[in-house]
């Protein structure tokens, strides 16, 4: 049998080249409405009063009155709600929605609506902490008695998704059914979501999922928030209606990655690292949704891919008066890799130690505790990994070279590890996946709620499941989930879909092999959780998550000596992410996901300025064009997880965390300063510059 | 008014307003749905279509500047050998994810080819830097045109 890694056409690759694929604002259906947002024009207040206009036949305002159920998104911590009632916390936080035949009237009446608010004074400091962490490992705080302290702070940007289809659904009724199809990542969260809201009963809301754009976490959550709203609306206009945003009104509500200020401080003994203490704030916007899930990713990554002994880790979701942040590839990790990254570095070179070597004396080794006590129990591969990249890149001769040089060139080294799946007790529970395979004659249907969103999920499974039935691929069925027919298999989100979801369709096709000879067969699986896996919630104590996947990353990068502007020459990789199931795939992964990892540390820039975000379209906002890319050099090792299909482990996230610390070192190494801050914008280079002239 | 174009190798005839956007024409009134808007402003390359055989974004061309002019879109596109070259090279190279940015990434592709038969990658990565894609980091794009350049030989 051929290697489960050897690349195959992708399934979906004739109807996505050809145009055919049909995307959420590609569905028409007869009849159908137009819905659009009217939203709130302050940032903080109250609504004293609403005036609508007088409305023309067949067009509708929805707004929370309209509700049946809970005026509030089912999400993790349920705090966002469907429309606004009288409160306001947002900038352009949804209203209510018109709809009607004609979009030019749709919007004239939300011109025409009048909204008087009294206006309160809007809050953007990190002062208001809604969610509080904390944990310690070894010493705590106690590793800080007497010691020399060395202390950094690090910051990090909103980065926005910028999938390039913009979110969408349309909805209709079908009897006293609903049913809703969308760009989304995880279609039991939007009809759990939608159930709450509509008060109805189980089966009668029914999701669709149609071709995704590109999510990257921007469809993981936000989803749900539209469906309330276009659910309501079609309840009341008992018409199909179609939602669906332009790239500005996109780019300015939806969520983003979160802000972050983390402060680093190690205590030093025997001139090595003995402990350190660490705290993460992040902006949660104004409601809190998964932030706190987010912090906790990003606090239990913070010893990066080393071990110290002593942690004393706390971290704080503040809610400020600002578009609510969310998901996005890397949940968290991405902000504290780059900080401890940076830190590591630092710290070293303040005690005279060669970075890289002291950073290799430190890594996590097999048998090692994690941050939370937890064990490294699997062979971790990094010595190697790092000296393969080492050699790919000649990154020693450059680096001592650009050191030794005002040629403005460096190189950067990244070391980081991503955490596969959801965070803590998450599989076990919260989600309790659940996945089906039916075999009807020679047919074998996947029921799963994954979504292929890009990342392959449908060539990946089927080749799954038929390579170990040893079945023609074509004969492996994978549908667009449809929550009539899949089980609640979790949300397309946490590095997860091929690890966990994967792993029991493995399961499931090997015991259908056993009976094989049945024409009829419904195999079903549920998550279990193996035994050895423990861990505590609300103390932060045992594995955080079942398995780690690691990488490297080098960057070498080139910056104008009198504009500072970056140039990125050229990247080589090495990950360990289990096994590939389809190499091409994972490749295509590694470089779209360091590519956006790479421009969070250098290009991608985005602020807000008294809650209004700044950059609104794509024009303003600059993600890299292929002008701004280079060429990336790959090397993946094979190192098998016990329960992942084939040994497979997480590989989406990994491939964009290790990123910005990378790009970031490269530019300190082209100009001779230390970096603090992401993104690394000419503006911040000259800045560092300049105050050392000083 | 009525406006005359040709719309993939056909002849049609519209009575319509000629300030409206070809993207919406083309999505709308012909149910060409393999022309995406991404931005709506000229930044992203998804509604790219080729105006006489040039490349144009849809939703900045008014549907007045296409009278009397040749529109082919990736449905247009699609059924030329040229086309296939281009696929399979896309297919074989993996320069393929959410597919959003695909079509507009083919007919950029044709435009250059016919334009440049043997492009180098820096003339590749110019004549794609009116396309935006957010999931592969453009090199197995790149690296699929090289390809359809190479096998198809002789076509443009």
């Amino acid at each position: 049998m051929k290697d489960i890694s050897t690349p195959i056409n992708k399934v979906d690759n004739e109807e996505k080249i050809s145009g055919k694929a049909i995307y959420v604002a590609d569905v028409k259906i007869p009849g159908m409405l137009y819905a659009f947002t009217k939203r709130s024009t302050i940032a903080k207040g109250k609504i004293v009063k609403r005036r609508y206009p007088n409305l023309p036949e067949g067009y509708f305002i929805v707004d929370y009155k309209d509700i049946p159920g809970k005026n509030i998104v089912k999400v993790i911590f349920d705090d966002m709600p469907v429309f606004a009632e009288s409160l306001i916390t947002y900038l352009y936080e949804p209203i209510a929605l018109v709809v009607g035949p004609q979009k030019e009237i749709v919007l004239k009446i939300i011109d025409e609506i009048e909204i008087e608010y009294l206006e309160e004074v809007p809050n953007f400091d990190w002062n208001d902490s809604v969610v509080h962490y904390h944990f310690d490992k070894g010493l705590g705080a106690l590793a800080f008695k007497e010691n020399q302290i060395i202390e950094y702070n690090y910051e990090t940007p909103y980065q926005e998704q910028a999938y390039i289809e913009p979110q969408g659904f349309i909805g209709y009724l079908n009897g006293d059914k609903i049913t809703l199809k969308g760009s989304i990542q995880c279609p039991y969260y939007v009809k759990n979501a939608v159930l709450q809201t509509l008060g109805f009963a189980e089966d009668k809301v029914r999701v669709i999922q149609t071709t995704v754009g590109g999510a990257f976490g921007g469809k993981e959550e936000f989803p749900s928030l539209m469906a309330c709203q276009l659910a309501v609306a079609i309840l009341k206009a008992k018409k199909p209606i179609q939602l669906v945003y332009e790239r500005e009104e996109d780019m300015l509500v939806t969520t983003k990655r979160h802000p972050s200020k983390i402060r680093f401080q190690a205590s030093i003994k025997d001139g090595r690292i003995f402990g350190l203490k660490v705290h993460v704030g992040i902006d949660g916007g104004a409601n809190i949704g998964l932030s706190g899930v987010v912090l906790s990713r990003a606090m239990l990554a913070c010893s990066g891919a080393y071990t110290f002994e002593h942690l004393d880790v706390s971290g704080d979701v503040y809610r400020t008066n600002t578009v609510p942040n969310g998901a996005f590839r890397g949940f968290g990790a991405p902000q504290m890799l780059f900080a401890v990254e940076m830190f590591i570095e630092h710290v070293a070179k303040d005690l005279g130690k060669d970075p890289l070597e002291y950073r290799i004396s430190i890594l996590a080794k097999q048998g090692d505790l994690t941050a939370t006590n937890g064990l490294y129990r699997d062979p971790i591969l990094m010595p190697s990994m790092i000296e393969k990249a080492i050699k790919i890149s000649d990154y020693r001769n450059k680096l001592e070279m650009y050191s030794n040089s005002n040629l403005y060139k460096g190189i950067g080294m990244s070391l980081f590890f991503h955490g596969c799946g959801f965070t803590g007790s998450g599989e076990a529970k919260h989600i309790k996946a659940k996945v089906k395979l039916v075999k009807k004659s020679s047919k074998v249907e996947i029921l799963i709620a994954a979504v292929d969103m890009g990342q392959g999920v449908k060539t990946t499974f089927r080749k799954l499941v038929a390579s170990i039935l040893d079945i023609d691929i074509e004969d492996v069925i994978f549908n667009n989930p449809d929550t009539d027919f899949v089980p609640d298999s979790g949300p397309t989100v946490a590095s997860r879909t091929m690890m966990i979801v994967g792993g029991l369709v493995s399961r499931a096709a090997l015991d259908m092999k056993q009976q094989w000879d049945n024409d009829f067969l419904v195999i079903e699986k549920q998550y279990e959780q193996p035994e050895y896996i423990k861990y505590d919630e609300e103390t932060f104590t045992g594995d955080a998550y079942p398995a780690y996947s690691w990488g490297v990353n080098i960057v070498e990068v080139e910056v104008d000596r009198y504009t500072y502007q970056v140039k990125i020459v050229k990247t080589w990789s090495v990950y360990d992410c289990g096994k590939a199931i389809d190499e091409r795939v994972v490749l295509g992964q590694a470089d779209g996901g360091l590519a956006q990892g790479i421009a969070y540390g250098y290009l991608e820039v985005m602020e807000h300025k008294l809650g209004k975000i700044l950059q609104k379209n794509m024009t303003d906002y600059i993600i890299p064009t292929a002008m701004d890319m280079c060429p990336m050099e790959t090397v993946l090792f094979d190192n098998p997880y016990a329960y992942g299909p084939y040994g497979a482990k997480g590989v989406g996230e990994l491939t964009l965390v290790g990123g910005a610390p990378a790009v970031a070192k490269a530019i300190e190494n082209a100009i001779h300063r230390r970096v603090f801050k992401i993104p690394v914008t000419p503006e911040y280079i000259m800045k560092l510059v300049k105050q050392n002239e000083d | 008014m009525k406006i005359n174009f040709k719309l993939n190798n056909e002849l049609v005839e519209l009575d319509t307003t000629p300030n409206r956007r070809l993207l919406d024409v083309l999505r709308d009134d012909f149910g060409l749905t393999g022309v995406k808007e991404g931005c709506g402003e000229g930044e992203c390359g998804a509604c790219a279509v080729l105006l006489n055989h040039q490349i144009v974004n849809s939703c900045c061309t008014p549907l007045a500047n296409c009278i009397d002019k040749e529109i082919i879109t990736i449905e247009g596109f699609s059924k030329t050998k040229r086309y296939q070259v281009i696929k399979d090279a896309y297919a074989k190279l993996g320069g393929v994810q959410c597919g959003f940015c695909t079509p507009g990434m083919i007919i950029a592709t044709e435009s250059l080819l016919n334009k440049n038969p043997k492009p180098t990658i820096n003339e590749i990565k110019i004549a794609l830097s009116g396309n935006l894609c957010r999931c592969t980091g453009y090199n197995l794009i790149v690296e699929a045109i090289v390809e359809a350049a190479r096998v198809g030989e002789g076509l443009w």
